[in-house]
C-alpha cells in the first residue's frame, strides 16, 4: 500500500453533508472486475453534463481551472455514507485525491480509505468552513500541507489546525502497511482461538 | 459483570486486543456477491493468498444479474456478464459455495444468508455490502465492509476492528394500524438524523420489537447503516429460535440443543448500561415516506413537505433546498399530492415473504393506477417460490405489477434496470440518493403496504382501508 507521510496539495470544498458513495462513483461507472479504470467515473453525475457523457460540466468545482490538480477535498458531515463500494476510494485515489477533510465519515468508507493510503481527517464544521473560505479566495496559491506524523494541517500562510487519528490507522498509513500481512503474523493466536472455540461452539464449524 | 448483547457478542469473538484501539475479531461467516465479492476473490488470487476456511464463505449473484424472466448471464448493464462469469470462475477455483443464476437458493445476499441458516444467532458475519447489518435481526453480529476487508477476512478468518460504543433504541407502546418496521426505522432516522448512530452498535429493543416477526426485525436492522451505525441488533428470543429450526446450514440434533442453550444467553442483561439510549413512543409513528435525497428527509404521509427557510443551520437548509430541486418538489406541498410514475417492491430491506404478503393483501381485488409502472422483485428465489405457492404472484399480476426473478434490481442501477430519467418512484428500498435508481430518478422510500396503496392511487398514499 502507498505510504502517507506529508502531502502538499490544492483543496476543493464540496461543503454538503451526506455525500454518498453512489455520488462519488455511480454504479454505472463500475464496469470492470477491477480496482482500476475508475477515475473518469468519479462524481460522474455532477462532473459531466449528461449521464453517461464525458462532456465536462464547467460549473462543477473540480472542472474549474482554479481547481486543477486538486488532491484534497473539504466536505460536510457523513462523507462516504451509503454503499460499501471500495470503488469510491479507488476512484478518488486514481483521480489524485490523497486526503479528505470532513466533520464525519461513513464508517465503511473511512476504513476503506485507511486500507488504500487515503487519509480521512476529521475536523469541526467551523474549522472546515474557515479553511474553505480561505482556500476559495485563490485555490492554486492558498494550498494546504498535511503533515501526518505531527497530525497537523498547515495553511500556506503558516496557520495550522491539529487533528486526531487512531494510532493504529496512523501507523498503517505512515508505513504503508498491508493489514493482511500484519494479521498473518498472529496466525498462531488465531488458530488457538479456533481450537478452543470449536469445543464451545461446534455448530459454527461446517467441516 | 452485566453486559449488553453487543458486548457478549464482541467478547465471544475477541481473539486479542491488538492495541491502538483495535481488536482482532474472529469472523464465523463470509458472504460475497458478484459486484464487490468478485473483486475480493480476484484480489486474493492476484496476491496468491488462500481462503482459510472456504466452507465458511458463500457467494450469490444479486447486484448485476437481470431480474427479467428467462434471464441468463447477459445483463442490461454493458459488461455485466464479465462480473458474473468472473465470480463463477473465482468461486469455483476458491472452492466456495455459490448460489448461481438458476440455483433454487439464489437471491439477495442478506435474504439468502438468513433463510439458509448461514447467519446464525451469535455468529459474526461480514459481506462487502453495507446492508449486511440486516442479519442483526437474528442476534448475529454482522456488518458491511469493503472488498479489501473482505479479503482480510477470507485470508485470516479475522478482521481488525475498532470497538464501537453501545446504543439502545427502545421502541415503547403500540404500533398503529398500517405502521410497520420500515416506518419505525424511517421515523428514527428522521428524528435523529443520518449521523445519529455513528460510532455505535445499536440494539433495537422494547415490547414492540419483541412483537415483530423476524423478517420485520431484518427490515429494522437493515437500515441501521442509513443511521450510520456500525450495525443493528435484536436480542434472541423464541421467535428467533423458531426461525432458525430446519434451515439448511443451521445446526441439527444435539448440536442444535447445545446451540439453543447458548443462544438463550444472547440478550442484554437487566441493568447493563449503554453509552446512549433513545426512547421512541410507537404511537407517534405514522406511515412514513421520504421527500428528499437522504433517508433523514422522512415525514408522515399526512404531513406537508418541510420548508428549508425554517432551518436554523445553513448547511441543513442548503442540503434541503438542493434536495427539493432535485426531487422537483416545493415546501408546503402535502405529501399526498405528489404524483407517481412508478412503484417498486423489492430489495434486502423489504422483499421477504411477509413483505410480499402485506402488499398482496392490500392489492387483492385492486389495480395499479394507469399512469404507474409497478414492479415486484422477490428477495430470493425461495421467497419467489413460496409466494407463488400461496398465489401471491397472481395477485400482483392481476393488480398490474410485473412479477420477476430475484435480485437487487431497481434498488439501484448496478445491473442497468431503471424506470427511466426523472421518473418518480415509490419504493420499498433503503436509499433515496440522487440517481440511486438510475440517472435523475426521484425516489420516495416507504413500506410495502404504503407502496401498494400509493401504486393504486397514483399518488403517495397511506393504506387507509
Amino acid at each position: 500500500m502507498d505510504k502517507f507521510d506529508s502531502h502538499t496539495g490544492i483543496a476543493a470544498a464540496l461543503l454538503r453533508p451526506n455525500i454518498d458513495t453512489d455520488t462519488i462513483i455511480p454504479s454505472r461507472e463500475m464496469t470492470r472486475v477491477s480496482r482500476e479504470g475508475l477515475k473518469d467515473g468519479l462524481f460522474a453525475a455532477w462532473r459531466y453534463t449528461l449521464p453517461g457523457s464525458r462532456e465536462a460540466n464547467l460549473n462543477f468545482i473540480l472542472n474549474r481551472p482554479a481547481y486543477s490538480n486538486t488532491s484534497i477535498i473539504l466536505s460536510g458531515d457523513n462523507f462516504g455514507c451509503g454503499s460499501s463500494r471500495e470503488h469510491a476510494v479507488w476512484a478518488l485515489k486514481e483521480y489524485g485525491i490523497r486526503a479528505i477533510i470532513a466533520p464525519s465519515f461513513g464508517s465503511i468508507f473511512q476504513n476503506n480509505c485507511i486500507r488504500n493510503g487515503v487519509l480521512p481527517i476529521v475536523l469541526s464544521n467551523n474549522m472546515i468552513k474557515e479553511m474553505a473560505d480561505w482556500v476559495e479566495k485563490d485555490p492554486q496559491h492558498n494550498y494546504l500541507i498535511i503533515a501526518l506524523p505531527e497530525q497537523k494541517i498547515h495553511w500556506s500562510t503558516g496557520k495550522y489546525f491539529e487533528f486526531e487519528l487512531d494510532e493504529a490507522e496512523k501507523n498503517m498509513l505512515i508505513k504503508g502497511l498491508d493489514a493482511i500481512s500484519l494479521t498473518q503474523v498472529l496466525d498462531n493466536k488465531i488458530d488457538l482461538f479456533e481450537q478452543k472455540d470449536r469445543l464451545e461452539r461446534p455448530w459454527i464449524y461446517l467441516d | 459483570m452485566l453486559k449488553t448483547l453487543f458486548e457478549k457478542l464482541w467478547t465471544l469473538h475477541e481473539i486479542s486486543i491488538i492495541g491502538n484501539g483495535e481488536c482482532l475479531i474472529f469472523i464465523d461467516r463470509m458472504f460475497l456477491h458478484e459486484r464487490t465479492g468478485s473483486i475480493a476473490l480476484k484480489g486474493l488470487e492476484d496476491a496468491a493468498r488462500a481462503i482459510k476456511s472456504p466452507q465458511h464463505v458463500f457467494c450469490t449473484m444479486d447486484h448485476i444479474v437481470d431480474t427479467t424472466l428467462g434471464r441468463g448471464d447477459e445483463t442490461l448493464m454493458p459488461n455485466g456478464r464479465d462480473f458474473i462469469v468472473a465470480t463463477r470462475k473465482s468461486a469455483q477455483r476458491a472452492g466456495i459455495r455459490l448460489f448461481d443464476i438458476g440455483d433454487q437458493n439464489q437471491g439477495i445476499s442478506h435474504v439468502v444468508s438468513a433463510e439458509l441458516g448461514i447467519a446464525l444467532p451469535g455468529s459474526t458475519l461480514i459481506c462487502p455490502d453495507s446492508h449486511t447489518c440486516t442479519l442483526g435481526g437474528l442476534g448475529a453480529l454482522a456488518w458491511g465492509v469493503g472488498s479489501t476487508e473482505a479479503e482480510h477476512a477470507m485470508a485470516t478468518n479475522t478482521l481488525r476492528v475498532k470497538k464501537p460504543k453501545t446504543m439502545r433504541v427502545d421502541f415503547r407502546g403500540k404500533l398503529s394500524q398500517g405502521v410497520t418496521a420500515k416506518d419505525m426505522i424511517l421515523h428514527l432516522i428522521s428524528q435523529e438524523g443520518t449521523g445519529g448512530g455513528a460510532g455505535y452498535a445499536v440494539e433495537f429493543s422494547g415490547q414492540t420489537v419483541r412483537e415483530l416477526g423476524i423478517e420485520a426485525r431484518f427490515t429494522l436492522c437493515n437500515m441501521a447503516v442509513e443511521f450510520s451505525a456500525f450495525t443493528g441488533l435484536v436480542a434472541v428470543d423464541q421467535s428467533t429460535l423458531d426461525y432458525i429450526q430446519d434451515r439448511t446450514f443451521a445446526p441439527k440434533g444435539n448440536e442444535l440443543k447445545q446451540a439453543i442453550n447458548h443462544w438463550n444467553t444472547l440478550h442484554t442483561d437487566i441493568g447493563a448500561e449503554f453509552d446512549r439510549t433513545i426512547t421512541i413512543q410507537c404511537e407517534e409513528i405514522k406511515p412514513t415516506v421520504t421527500w428528499g435525497t437522504s433517508p433523514q428527509h422522512a415525514i408522515s404521509i399526512e404531513d406537508e413537505i418541510p420548508d428549508p427557510k425554517r432551518e436554523t443551520s445553513s448547511i441543513t437548509a442548503n442540503a434541503m433546498t438542493r434536495a427539493l430541486t432535485y426531487m422537483d418538489l416545493s415546501p408546503g406541498m402535502p405529501m399526498t399530492s405528489v404524483k407517481l410514475d412508478a412503484a417498486f417492491i423489492g430489495s434486502c430491506t423489504n422483499a421477504r415473504l411477509s413483505d410480499l404478503r402485506a402488499a398482496a393483501q392490500y392489492l387483492q381485488g385492486k389495480t395499479v393506477s394507469p399512469w404507474v409502472s409497478a414492479v415486484c422483485v422477490p428477495g430470493s428465489s425461495q421467497v419467489k417460490v413460496a409466494a407463488e405457492a400461496e398465489g401471491l404472484d397472481k395477485i400482483f399480476l392481476a393488480a398490474g405489477f410485473e412479477w420477476r426473478e430475484s435480485g437487487c434490481s431497481m434498488c439501484f442501477y448496478a445491473g442497468g434496470e431503471t424506470f427511466g430519467k426523472q421518473k418518480r418512484i415509490i419504493s420499498t428500498t433503503n436509499r433515496n440518493f440522487e440517481g440511486r435508481q438510475g440517472p435523475e430518478t426521484r425516489t420516495h422510500l416507504a413500506s410495502p403496504l404504503t407502496v401498494a396503496a400509493s401504486a393504486c392511487k397514483g399518488y403517495i398514499s397511506a393504506a387507509e382501508d
